[in-house]
């Protein structure tokens, strides 16, 4: 048995602690908006935060995590949430959309301790989140148009 | 054995749509249209179905309606008003949901706030792509193309038959209701209202024979940027994916495939992946050995315990490097004749200047975020299948087969792709058929959804083909191209495919398109091919032959403008007398990238021009080369003539993603193989383009009345050849053998 607080819920899951935290989202708690695209922390979809930091679920364990507050694009919500998601929406960032729980997840994380991010602080922050389709540059703008709406 | 027993009826087993909205049984439509409106007048509100066939004419739709044509079906109107669009193309990125909803509530004069999308069902005989005869799929670009009209007069005809129960209910002529935004008026009662309030009587209306389209300049939608429907639902992980399907009792599985391809199983060791705690069972089938389990990390778990004996005596067991030498031996030889225009050799050899180049291009993955998955529930004389489909037909096809079904007891549930770029439109079903034979395996007794892990994805297959180009062209004493000779070596995309068919003469369409279209006015052309016989399993990548052809084509102009001493684009545009939207875009692009001031210090441009589907698509890359030999792609820019464009917004982001998708590939991506062995396996070793890398992007759209054309994949084709031209002016080297992170440019 491992105990998680995951969206601000203890659950306590039958799993082996190195379960990866994917999917223990996934399978065990139907969280599915944290996706799977390569189970080697080289994509970024699997992207939640763990106290705050944005984390690859898909190589972290769930034996880790266990005591942290573990945060799902499910939950995910505040000042620098709320402008991102805004901003994805008003740009219409999204193709397939399969990557972007990841870069919404990356985004927040990034403006939440950085709330006015250069390009290169985005390009430190979001070269870890592949999106095949290439919405990258609506993902820039975003985030720049994110950064503005949590000014205002 | 099956041993489950579906309900057809229970709408709980199917579950909710792509956002998660309760799914109603109205996906499985009666064939008759009459049934078909009166089924659903009683349940869902108005369901507007109408019928043509053979193209658009509207005379096809009396005759349909004495049976003689199939019914199609695009439109419903719940009784509060909202308006949902049966979308016939998979959404994976490309926009179809927010593209074919607009032409529908163009024409219905919806508000776009009441505009809802959902897949449409499994069904060639209502949803066939126009494009493609009688069969449901997308690809080509074509999802915009070959449902402009049909769509819009679905929205019409529903529009008319709401005017029609408005007149009748206000007594009022129906030529004298106007509709906006959603809303019936008429002025000279003062009576308004919304769709909602007449769906019961419209549905008992018989649907217009005539409906008349709007002229152009009364759009309010069309040309307009109406927003993605699927902004919200994928900016806040609620959109569903086949992965993100679950029903009560699910196994998940994942199969060991062959190490090399076209080897077989001789025998396996299950013993230690049965220890594995989840794992419930692990079955042979066609093509490896399956582990189910609850839950993926069973499954891969046990799937990493398998002990596997495989005979590779079957298999490809060439490396890229052998598979390109024969390439090169081959080139020697004419092949077959792909276009012949006057006398080539004659011209070459009497020609003052003579340039020949080879060009290598390596095997693609095509990678899509989302890697391959599918879930299967198998019930009595009847299959249900949640997938990405991009071919329904196929996939529906392929599993009818397996299960001894008809087509029409194959259900497809098609759910949101995350990406597919041409890999979810498999000839033979590759995962639908799979995900069949793990149910049937466990005789039915639980739904399976088949996952593809990333490495399964990179190393299973259906690349974009090894090509090996050959091209020699002569110059006349004043600089004027006189000949053109190009040979293609590489597979066969179609061969041994359903599609095999559009092999003509011995040549497969996709393995020259764009070399025998070359737009350039040369008197004397000829384009051959040779098709080779590999056991790797190949399929199209997005833009198909252009992925190739434009690069070796364009690299290579520009080699000749420099051979005449003449710029890229005067020369370019000096051969295009005939093909007037190609020299437009490369106008447009020249001109917004300011071709004609110098690029600022520390940076060269490059420019490239290509038609793929119909869609002409010009780039002029900007590149800065650092003093260790990297260099960055700066900025793009790009103008595009697609006819008219139904969405411009989305138009300038299928080309950015386009430049994305092109850019990451010409830089990084070489899938090679190793005695038969794949040697790339994940995001490491098959890198991606990442944030760090995209360039600016500026999109230019020709304004345009000709009819939409695709967008999707004509984006792709210019980019690699644009940059490498922009290469070669900072570095004096002609980059001919992908990709470019084969090539180092410190000495440059």
């Amino acid at each position: 048995m491992v105990k998680l607080l995951i969206n601000g819920a203890e659950r306590e899951l039958d799993v082996a602690e190195d379960t990866p935290l994917l999917w223990a989202l996934r399978d065990e708690l139907g969280l599915t908006g944290t996706k799977f695209g390569c189970g080697m922390s080289l994509c970024g979809a699997c992207t939640v935060h763990v106290d705050g930091v944005a984390t690859r679920s898909c190589v972290t364990a769930v034996g880790d995590v266990a005591g942290s507050d573990v945060t799902t694009i499910e939950a995910v919500s505040g000042k620098a949430a709320e402008a991102v998601q805004t901003a994805w929406e008003k740009l219409d960032v999204v193709q397939c959309g399969y990557c972007q729980s990841g870069q919404v997840m990356s985004a927040v994380a990034l403006l939440s301790e950085n709330p006015k991010p250069s390009d290169q602080d985005i390009d430190a922050a979001m070269s870890g989140n592949v999106c095949r389709c290439g919405t990258y540059v609506r993902i820039r703008a975003a985030i720049h148009e994110a950064a503005k709406l949590m000014e205002a | 054995m099956l041993a489950r027993h579906l309900d057809n009826d229970s709408p709980q087993l199917l579950g909710s749509d792509v956002f998660g909205r309760p799914m109603k049984a109205a996906a499985e439509l009666p064939a008759s249209r009459r049934q078909f409106l009166k089924a659903s007048a009683a349940g869902a509100g108005l369901v507007i179905g109408f019928t043509l066939a053979g193209g658009n004419k509207l005379a096809a739709l009396a005759a349909a309606a004495e049976g003689g044509f199939a019914p199609n079906a695009f439109v419903r109107v719940a009784p509060d008003g909202t308006v949902t669009v049966l979308i016939k193309h998979i959404e994976f990125g490309q926009g179809t949901f927010t593209g074919l909803a607009t032409l529908v509530a163009e024409e219905m004069d919806a508000d776009w706030a009441q505009v809802r999308a959902e897949h449409a069902p499994a069904d060639a005989s209502l949803y066939n792509n126009l494009h493609w005869g009688p069969v449901q799929g997308t690809g080509g670009s074509s999802s915009i193309a070959n449902s402009y009209e049909q769509l819009r007069r679905a929205g019409a005809a529903a529009r008319a038959l709401l005017v029609q129960a408005a007149a009748e209910a206000w007594g009022v002529p129906a030529g004298e209701i106007t509709v906006a935004k959603g809303v019936l008026s008429h002025d000279g009662s003062g009576r308004r209202s919304g769709f909602g309030a007449f769906v019961q009587a419209a549905a008992r209306l018989e649907t217009p024979v005539e409906v008349a389209l709007k002229p152009a300049a009364d759009f309010t939608l069309i040309g307009k940027e109406a927003p993605r429907l699927d902004s919200r639902a994928k900016s806040r992980g609620e959109a569903l994916y086949t992965l993100d399907k679950s029903l009560p009792g699910m196994l998940t599985a994942l199969i060991a495939r062959p190490p090399v391809f076209g080897a077989t199983l001789v025998s396996f060791d299950d013993s230690a992946a049965r220890a594995v705690k989840g794992v419930t069972d692990v079955v042979a089938v066609p093509q490896g050995v399956a582990v189910l389990g609850r839950g993926f990390w069973a499954a891969k778990q046990g799937r990493d315990a398998l002990q596997i004996t495989w005979d590779e005596s079957t298999g490809e067991t060439r490396g890229s490097d052998q598979i390109m030498a024969e390439y090169k031996r081959l080139a020697e030889k004419p092949g077959d004749i792909a276009r012949q225009d006057g006398d080539a050799e004659t011209a070459l050899a009497g020609a003052a200047k003579v340039l020949e180049a080879d060009y290598e291009f390596p095997f693609l993955a095509h990678a899509p975020m989302e890697p391959l998955d599918c879930v299967v529930q198998l019930g009595e004389g009847v299959a249900d299948i949640w997938a990405g489909s991009q071919i329904p037909t196929v996939d529906q096809g392929a599993a009818a087969a397996l299960l001894g079904l008809e087509p029409q007891q194959v259900r497809i549930h098609t759910m949101f792709a995350g990406g597919s770029f041409g890999r979810r439109a498999t000839p033979n079903a590759d995962m639908v058929s799979e995900a069949v034979n793990v149910a049937k395996a466990i005789g039915g007794r639980a739904p399976v959804k088949l996952v593809w892990t990333r490495e399964d994805d990179i190393q299973g297959g259906r690349y974009r083909p090894m090509y090996f180009h050959r091209l020699r062209a002569g110059l006349d004493e004043q600089g004027r191209l006189v000949a053109w000779q190009h040979r293609i070596v590489g597979q066969s995309i179609v061969r041994d495919t359903p599609f095999a068919g559009m092999i003509q003469n011995g040549i497969d369409p996709t393995s020259v398109e764009g070399a025998n279209t070359l737009p350039y006015h040369v008197p004397n052309i000829t384009v051959d091919l040779h098709t080779t016989d590999v056991g790797v399993p190949v399929l199209w990548w997005r833009s198909v032959g252009s992925t190739h052809t434009a690069y070796s084509t364009e690299v290579f102009i520009d080699e000749l403008a420099e051979a005449a001493g003449k710029d890229p684009v005067d020369f370019r545009l000096e051969l295009l007398g005939e093909h007037p939207r190609h020299a437009g875009v490369l106008k447009l692009a020249a001109e917004k990238a300011g071709w004609d001031e110098a690029p600022a210090a520390g940076r060269t441009r490059g420019i490239a021009v290509h038609e793929s589907f119909h869609t002409f698509v010009a780039e002029a890359a900007e590149i800065s080369l650092a003093e260790d030999g990297s260099f960055k792609v700066e900025k793009v820019v790009c103008a595009v003539d697609c006819g008219l464009a139904v969405n411009p917004d989305q138009v300038k982001a299928q080309m950015e993603g386009g430049i994305a998708y092109g850019l990451g590939a010409v830089l990084h991506n070489a899938l090679t193989l190793d005695g038969g062995r794949v040697e790339q396996s994940n995001f490491h070793d098959y890198q991606p383009l990442r944030m760090n890398e995209m360039p600016e992007v500026e999109v230019h759209i020709m304004p345009s009345d000709e009819p939409p054309t695709g967008v999707g994949e004509p984006g792709v084709p210019p980019i690699g050849a644009a940059v490498a031209n922009a290469v070669y002016k900072a570095t004096g080297r002609r980059i001919r053998r992908l990709p470019f992170d084969l090539h180092d440019f410190s000495a440059a």
